[in-house]
């Protein structure tokens, strides 16, 4: 609750007395009807089965529609960044696995990238090449998983969750062979990479490529044309351009929208101007396209991924040798650098005053920012459509609360 | 894009080089906002990325008018600051810093009645520094409890005494350790 | 009349089995095992892949992950606990019916782990409910939770019903409700319970 506060700074002008441009309408809430029913209050907890982690959504009813949605966070919060201050640069490299757990490889490589460009260190070609071909084998184990737990929550009982964890369990055979651990890599360096690959790497890698096309046209034949998830998801949550880029929306929720904003192709980090991929846009921008997007976003992932392994330098250095791994102060400034992760934009901002320790490191994380329009998408749907909505928007816990 | 455009319009605000970014006084940050969204040449309409810093007060070293190094006190402030891309134009970032007058009753306008994307993240800075954000819709506390009095991210928030046995400590770590011993008796 | 195993063994290869009602009621209780559908943070993730095909769980007799409390035997606490979670942990471990067994897998929920330093983390949920097994890992591989699950069932087997050393929920004694901790100015009140979890007296690091 806000305690008395001081009286408020004039807005200026002619800006004084404007409504907001899109603020969310239950702000005030619609009276009840000529039935005489009541309005509903109630919290979907942080405890529920399908709210994708510890996520709650303060809920009004009338009936089986919402009426007002706020959503609840902060049971996660591990003050992320506040460790970041009392460490030094390379000390946050394994805080920052942590942040969206499915997606290590792209969160380390977000945070590399960060301070490559406050530091202004380059990197040698073979890291470039290996960051690309675990980026895009993070993003498919994400889409994967995605697909998986939004027919789950649909209804489907498990049973096509499994089959993306078949696969993902694959491709985290390839990141423990070459990090050392399933889950939390750890495997980027200011530089290039913590390791070199090995031939039989690469061929493991050029099976699961070869493969990962038949499963995805199995795992399309069972649900893209299935009749319950397109009833179910077509025309539900519908979000507008308009509104998405007001809102800050990134990534496969701004394209589902038919929004044309994808950072790989805008600020070609890395060397993703060598490769040739396609943009997936949606046309309505409801839940079926965000599903949709994110299944074409495979298939071009599986593009990149074969001519990354083409084009694969056959020597060269793994990591900058020139790059101090003791002792790393980089000169003072500030750096904001930016990643296309499969969540959307995730950026991590650094100011350095040339200690060992960032003076201020703050994560903008993709899952928190998406979250604006919940409530606008939500409002009308009946209950369990809310779920599908909260499920096609891909929230991870640990990178809303950090 | 050119950045003259921006200092020609508006002449009270500066260009800071070491971080590339521009400073604007609070009274004239949503005229700035509402100039870059606008322009045809700039057409600023996604705000990426709104981020609060800390500046306790500090001693720097200034080359004075003689030439001598003078040492001056600057008093600390908070600091919004914000970037801004063009998702139109494809083009960015315009990085824009708000600074607080002083450290108590710290207080900026807010861009999300222009921006729904800052909601959020100006929710987070009042949250966690205790900036508050006046014409914001719904500032509350987001990510701590609302019974919660501190503003954690503060350079000199002290953290509350819930010590956890360690087998070595050493560093600032055996100093917390030392002050607990202290204080348990 | 005690038997010992030598008899025992002798016995079932004639095709005879003896057992205690002890026996076969912590059998029947450790191999159907229910954990709750209970997933925190990273470690949810490596129990959800526990569960899948390649590391059954349901073998074990953890066949289906309850979401309801009122339905659970186990609660996997995994990932961190945080301050502002910890109530509700404790809540729904109230709500549990007993017999019931904690699970606490990774080290963040062991101690508060990598994230020790933190106002809003709590080191360690058993500061406030009592622990079974602890599992750690950061995360913990999904093998290393299976061997936890074994663990905990030959602890079930070794309960004993009866006698001075009988299980907490046969004991008219001990408080079958946990005092839920509510939020404070600046930390939780209480930090800890002192009935479950006793700060340690060692000082270390100081002459």
């Amino acid at each position: 609750m806000l305690q008395t506060a001081p009286p408020d700074i004039p807005i200026p002008g002619a800006l004084a007395g404007q409504q907001p441009l899109y603020g969310p309408r239950s702000y005030q809430v619609m009276a009840g009807n000529d039935l005489g029913t009541q309005l509903l209050e109630i919290s979907m907890g942080p405890h529920h089965p399908s709210t994708h982690g510890v996520f709650r959504m303060d809920l009004v009813l009338d009936g089986e529609e919402v009426v007002k949605l706020k959503p609840v966070f902060g049971y996660l919060h591990r003050n992320h960044e506040q460790l970041a201050e009392k460490t030094s640069y390379l000390g946050s490299m394994p805080y920052t696995d942590r942040l969206d757990y499915f997606c290590s490889m792209t969160n380390n490589w977000a945070y590399a990238h960060a301070v490559e460009k406050l530091a202004d260190i380059k990197v040698p070609e073979r890291a470039e090449y290996i960051r690309v071909i675990l980026a895009e084998l993070t993003r498919l184990v994400n889409h994967t998983c995605l697909a998986g737990f939004l027919v789950n929550d649909l209804g489907a009982l498990g049973t096509p969750l499994i089959y993306a964890f078949r696969e993902r369990e694959k491709i985290l055979d390839i990141f423990e062979a070459v990090s050392g651990a399933r889950m939390m890599c750890n495997y980027m360096r200011f530089g290039g990479v913590r390791a070199n690959f090995t031939p039989q790497i690469l061929k493991r890698i050029s099976q699961i490529v070869d493969n990962y096309p038949c499963f995805l046209d199995e795992f399309e034949k069972l649900l893209t044309s299935n009749e319950i998830l397109m009833s179910r998801c077509q025309g539900t949550g519908i979000l507008s351009a308009e509104l998405a880029i007001n809102a800050s929306i990134t990534g496969p929720m701004l394209r589902a929208s038919g929004v044309d904003y994808d950072i790989r192709k805008v600020d070609k980090y890395g060397i993703y101007d060598r490769f040739e991929f396609r943009v997936p846009l949606g046309e309505h921008g409801d839940v079926y396209d965000r599903y949709m997007v994110r299944i074409l976003e495979m298939r071009e992932s599986i593009k990149i991924l074969q001519q990354a392994l083409k084009q694969f330098p056959e020597g060269g250095d793994f990591m900058n040798p020139k790059v101090k791994i003791r002792n790393f102060k980089p000169p003072p400034g500030e750096a904001y650098g930016r990643i296309e992760s499969p969540k959307g934009e995730l950026g991590f901002y650094l100011i350095s005053t040339g200690g060992t320790n960032p003076y201020r490191y703050h994560v903008r994380a993709p899952s928190f920012v998406n979250l604006t329009i919940l409530e606008d998408t939500c409002l009308g749907q009946k209950v369990a459509d809310v779920i599908i909505i909260l499920g096609a928007v891909d929230i991870v816990l640990g990178e809303v609360d950090r | 894009m050119k950045s003259e455009l921006l200092t020609q319009n508006f002449p009270q605000i500066t260009w800071d080089e070491p971080s590339k970014s521009f400073v604007v006084p609070h009274m004239d940050l949503l005229d700035v906002v509402d100039f870059l969204r606008s322009h045809p040449d700039f057409n600023m309409d996604y705000v990426s990325n709104v981020a609060g810093v800390d500046w306790l007060p500090r001693k720097e070293k200034v080359k004075g008018a003689d030439g001598k190094e003078v040492e001056i006190e600057k008093p600390g402030y908070l600091e919004a600051v914000y970037h801004f891309y063009s998702i139109k134009k494809k083009h960015g970032p315009v990085i824009l810093r708000c600074r607080t007058d002083g450290r108590e009753n710290a207080m900026l306008p807010s861009i999300t009645p222009f921006f729904r994307g800052a909601e959020f993240q100006e929710r987070e800075i009042y949250d966690l520094y205790g900036i508050r954000f006046s014409g914001h819709p719904d500032l509350r506390r987001i990510l701590m409890w609302d019974e919660f009095q501190d503003h954690p991210m503060r350079k000199d928030y002290r953290e509350p005494d819930d010590y956890q046995w360690e087998p070595t400590p050493h560093d600032d770590v055996l100093e917390k350790a030392k002050m607990h011993y202290a204080e348990a008796g | 009349m005690a038997v010992d195993d030598g008899l025992k063994s002798e016995l079932q290869k004639a095709g005879v089995f003896i057992t205690s009602v002890e026996g076969i009621y912590n059998w029947g209780r450790r191999s159907s095992v229910w954990p709750l559908q209970f997933g925190l943070a990273c470690c949810a993730i490596e129990m959800i892949s526990a569960a899948c095909s390649r590391f059954d769980l349901a073998r074990f007799g953890a066949e289906v992950f309850r979401p309801s409390p009122r339905q659970a035997d186990l609660m996997i606490v995994a990932g961190t606990v945080t301050k502002k979670m910890a109530p509700q942990v404790v809540r729904l471990y109230n709500q549990m019916p007993e017999p019931k067994y904690v699970i606490a897998m990774g080290a963040c929920s062991i101690s508060g782990g990598p994230f020790k330093q933190g106002y809003n983390v709590l080191k360690g949920i058993d500061r406030y409910i009592p622990v079974d097994v602890h599992i750690p890992g950061c995360p913990p591989r999904p093998e290393a939770l299976l061997n936890a699950l074994m663990f905990l069932q030959r602890k079930i087997d070794n309960e004993h019903l009866t006698g001075i050393n009988r299980v907490r929920w046969y004991d008219d004694t001990d408080p079958a409700d946990f005092a839920v901790p509510s939020f404070g100015a600046h930390d939780l009140e209480p930090a800890c319970n002192r009935a479950v979890w006793q700060p340690d007296k060692i000082k270390r690091g100081v002459a």
